[in-house]
């Protein structure tokens, strides 16, 4: 792997390896777990493919009694532990351990009751996130959040890595659409968060849990919010000569009160590879694309209809097109949604980024990641979920090429410090997982990790869950329970402490 | 007793690095608007946020806000409505109810006690709109969390979990939200008559539908009256709020009336007379009576909230309405506040929290104001608060006591 440095081994858990695989075997019986070398390739990465590592054993527990007992095993033995979904994360997070037990949640694929008067569905974790909708659509609902890979993605990985899609400006990330958790911490305890209910009685522990990349606990079931499916959406494809436009009138709309369903830009570089690619019908003398989709009511989406084109307009559009018909609509996403493999056709490999930047410096950020292509010497091309700052750079290399990889990794990591340094962050949706994880410390000094780490510490003591991950360096939990002496000195230092 | 009022950050460092040498528990407030709800604390000395205050970044076009934990609500949302923009969660105002004035409260004190309001079933509550914080911590160290951008995995989200830790874990020193264009329209359907049971169906049928009902209200006969100036007086009223722009909102106002012609007769209140209503709704205005007969504020499954109401009327004189389509039901007790039985109910009935948000000072430092959590939660909740307070000086007992 690419440089990638993972916590060193325990020779001692290697060495019990029959040991840990036969005790498994005891608690998830038949072909729940899988030692065989050739059995286990398939789960040697997730969808950041560029690293892949063997785990120790994998099982595939079917109970959350059988949930419990694996990790209070583990616990007991002070043996790794790495859960995975569907293996969709794109930073990594379900990268297995070599000495780590891989937890694969892909058989609590149930969903447990549909409740239409509370608007709530119960599923398993291994329930893919469009499967959810899939149950409840002949009544007419469906979940919100749509990340791209919702085919395959479970909701269990989706609320590790609180995954957000191209609906989340108007309807909210996962952390907004779940009511309700059960979980097995790391000593195999069950607890539940939340409900059929709103909010919590105590700490919010499950915004704690959301997005916190399976080093909290093992989700077992999950409840959340399911909504009416809008009556109708169209969607305009709005053309700028620049970015700066195209981002002026993004603000504008929104300025304006309204929100849209979807609000994606794209840029020359992806417009052009998506065009050759599926024919949409974008035009190609534009620098910037945006697509934007309004849903609702028939008269509201008539209504907004006519105030956004009337802003892309003052804005200087060079195009402007309404979806007059459900295919047309669907078109101007086609492109839209076939920008990566568009991108994979023009290129050997790519890169897919993740920063979120205030949208103002969308300019700004654009013109610096040109400088950064010439300087690497490699082509970048841009999606940007345009309403809520989320940048997603496609950095194109060949891996074939020595050195080529490691160079479009240096090129991606200034993009996300020139992110950081304008306001942004490191990662709107995909996660820190191991890819972004030594850049935790351009956003975050040592207290703030720290504090982060604290939070692990109180759930996951021994730092079993998922290590690796998240943070460049975890601290142990009694180094960080010690006083911080700020500069050599604490006030009144001749006071007893603690 | 010491009051320390910190006019900047370092000052509030100062002041907890001060209370930790001491070991001197603290109590914190912004105006102290919210004292009378929780346990009553009993420490020596107090630190008061509310003079480091003033908004630090609002930028409409990117709809983000920042501000000082002291600023109050009240200044953040006149900024906010001067450019037609509004806290999508409209944070509710407990001063009425717990006798005191309103606008008192801070913007520490809305994300402490992760406020919201009638909104709460579309748009969620203080939690779901917390960008970012900056807090001092109870070790006396000043961190980072989150940032000004609405989406943001970076590490864990301690933003939202500083939301309803009623000041246990730190002090919020400066908080970014998102904020959000103000309704243009809003309009509210009111269908006469119903029982509690009746209204319960009926909303659930309007929030199963594409009309978008941004609030579900039911005020059963003898509190219909106590809003509005008594507008709503004479029957049951269940309350079907729609927001938006003009013709959306008369679309699916027309859609629904036909959706629930069935169910009753219904009128129209709109405007101004609409938000009144809806503020009244979200701050207890019919059980601001200047009393401190007991108040229960309990979150349930909409479907089953009913039930816990025409259980607890069998054996005690309650009164009781119903927010977020059934499933917040205030609760007035003319009695005592038969803390056993209401969460026995809940229990009974599909789950839920009850939270004690008003009674006497006695009674809160007897019985348990927050629902009681099984042990392994109850025992991480304490290692959460051991992590970010380990002395136990910030709030000691304000949630639960001994942590």
């Amino acid at each position: 792997m690419s440089g990638l440095l993972m916590p060193k081994a325990d020779d001692a858990t290697m060495s019990r390896r029959s040991d840990i695989v036969t005790a498994l075997r005891t608690i998830v019986p038949g072909e729940g777990v899988v030692d065989a070398t050739n059995a286990m390739r398939v789960f040697e990465s997730d969808a950041l493919t560029a690293y892949r590592q063997l785990p120790l054993v994998v099982v595939l527990p079917q109970t959350v009694a059988q949930v419990s007992r694996v990790l209070k095993y583990c616990h007991e033995n002070n043996v790794k532990v790495v859960p995975r979904g569907s293996g969709t994360s794109l930073s990594g997070g379900a990268l297995p351990l070599e000495d780590a037990v891989l937890l694969v949640m892909s058989r609590f694929n149930q969903i447990l009751e549909i409740d239409y008067p509370n608007r709530v569905a119960v599923v398993q974790p291994g329930v893919t996130n469009l499967g959810i909708t899939k149950a409840v659509e002949h009544e007419g609902f469906y979940y919100a959040p749509d990340p791209s890979s919702q085919i395959a993605c479970s909701i269990g990985g989706n609320v590790a890595e609180n995954s957000g899609g191209v609906h989340c400006l108007k309807y909210g990330l996962t952390a907004n659409n779940v009511l309700g958790l059960e979980m097995v911490l790391i000593t195999g305890e069950v607890v539940r968060l939340g409900g059929k209910h709103l909010d919590s009685e105590g700490y919010d522990l499950l915004g704690l849990m959301t997005g916190s990349e399976g080093l909290l606990g093992v989700v077992t079931e999950v409840t959340v919010r399911i909504l009416q499916k809008p009556a109708t959406a169209r969607a305009l494809m709005v053309g700028f000569p620049t970015s700066e436009q195209a981002g002026k009138c993004v603000a504008d709309i929104i300025a304006g009160g309204v929100i849209p369903g979807g609000m994606e830009m794209m840029d020359r570089p992806a417009i052009h590879a998506a065009e050759d690619f599926v024919h949409a019908g974008y035009p190609l003398d534009v620098e910037a694309l945006l697509i934007i989709e309004l849903d609702g009511p028939v008269v509201e989406v008539d209504h907004l209809i006519g105030m956004v084109e009337a802003i892309a307009n003052k804005n200087g559009a060079s195009t402007c097109v309404i979806s007059q018909s459900e295919e047309e609509r669907m078109a101007f996403w086609a492109g839209r949604k076939a920008a990566f493999p568009a991108v994979g056709r023009i290129s050997p490999d790519y890169l897919c980024m993740d920063g979120t930047i205030p949208r103002k410096e969308l300019p700004k950020v654009l013109a610096g990641m040109r400088e950064l292509s010439e300087k690497y010497g490699l082509r970048v091309a841009n999606v940007f979920h345009a309403g809520d700052g989320n940048l997603h750079p496609l950095i194109l290399y060949d891996a074939n090429i020595p050195e080529e990889l490691h160079k479009a990794e240096d090129f991606g990591a200034d993009i996300l410090r020139l992110c950081v340094k304008v306001g942004g962050v490191l990662t709107g949706e995909h996660g820190v997982g191991v890819e972004k994880r030594e850049l935790m410390p351009e956003m975050f000094n040592e207290i703030d990790l720290n504090q982060q780490i604290r939070v692990k510490c109180a759930f996951d003591d021994k730092h079993l869950l998922n290590p690796g991950k998240v943070f460049p360096q975890l601290h142990r939990c009694a180094e960080l329970g010690r006083m911080h002496v700020h500069r050599g000195q604490v006030p009144f230092p001749e006071i007893p402490r603690f | 007793m010491t009051i320390f009022t910190p006019k900047t950050e370092d000052e509030i460092v100062e002041a907890l690095q001060w209370a930790l040498s001491e070991n001197a528990p603290v109590e914190v407030v912004g105006q102290g608007s919210k004292r009378n709800l929780g346990r009553p604390l009993q420490t020596e000395h107090t630190i008061a946020l509310s003079e480091y205050s003033g908004v630090t970044l609002y930028e409409p076009d990117e709809l983000v806000l920042s501000a000082k934990a002291g600023t109050p609500v009240a200044e953040l949302e006149t900024l906010l409505a001067e450019n037609g923009q509004a806290f999508q969660f409209e944070p509710m105002d407990y001063g009425p109810l717990l006798g005191q004035a309103s606008g008192q409260g801070t913007f520490g004190g809305l994300l402490a006690t992760n406020l919201c309001g009638p909104r709460r079933l579309k748009s969620g509550s203080a939690r779901d709109h917390v960008l970012g914080v900056r807090v001092v911590s109870g070790r006396g160290e000043l961190f980072k969390s989150g940032g000004r951008v609405v989406k943001n995995v970076t590490g864990y989200d301690l933003s939202k979990g500083m939301a309803n830790s009623w000041g246990t874990l730190g002090i919020a020193t400066e908080i970014t939200f998102k904020v959000l264009p103000a309704p243009e329209t809003e309009t509210t359907l009111v269908v006469r008559g119903l029982a509690d049971d009746e209204a319960a169906r009926a909303m659930a049928i309007a929030m199963g539908s594409s009309g978008e009902v941004a609030s579900a209200a039911h005020l059963p006969v003898n509190v219909s009256g106590r809003v509005i100036d008594g507008d709503l007086n004479g029957d049951a009223s269940t309350l079907l709020r729609l927001e938006g722009f003009a013709p959306s909102v008369n679309d699916r106002a027309a859609m629904l009336k036909g959706l629930l012609a069935s169910a009753g007769t219904i009128a129209d209140v709109s405007g101004d007379t609409s938000r009144k209503l809806w503020q009244e709704i979200r701050d207890v205005i019919p059980f601001a009576d200047g009393t401190e007969q007991p108040v229960w504020r309990v979150s349930m499954v909409p479907m089953e909230a009913y039930k816990l109401v025409a259980s607890l009327r069998m054996g005690a004189a309650v009164d009781a309405y119903y927010d977020w389509q059934g499933g917040l039901v205030w609760l007035r007790m003319e009695g005592e506040p038969e803390a056993e039985a209401v969460r026995a109910l809940i229990k009974k009935y599909g789950g839920g929290h009850a939270t004690l948000v008003r009674a006497s000072t006695s009674l809160r430092a007897a019985l348990p104001v927050f629902e009681p959590q099984p042990a392994p939660l109850a025992a991480l909740s304490k290692r959460l608060k051991q992590q970010f307070d380990p002395s136990g000086i910030l709030n000691p007992g304000r949630m639960v006591a001994g942590v």
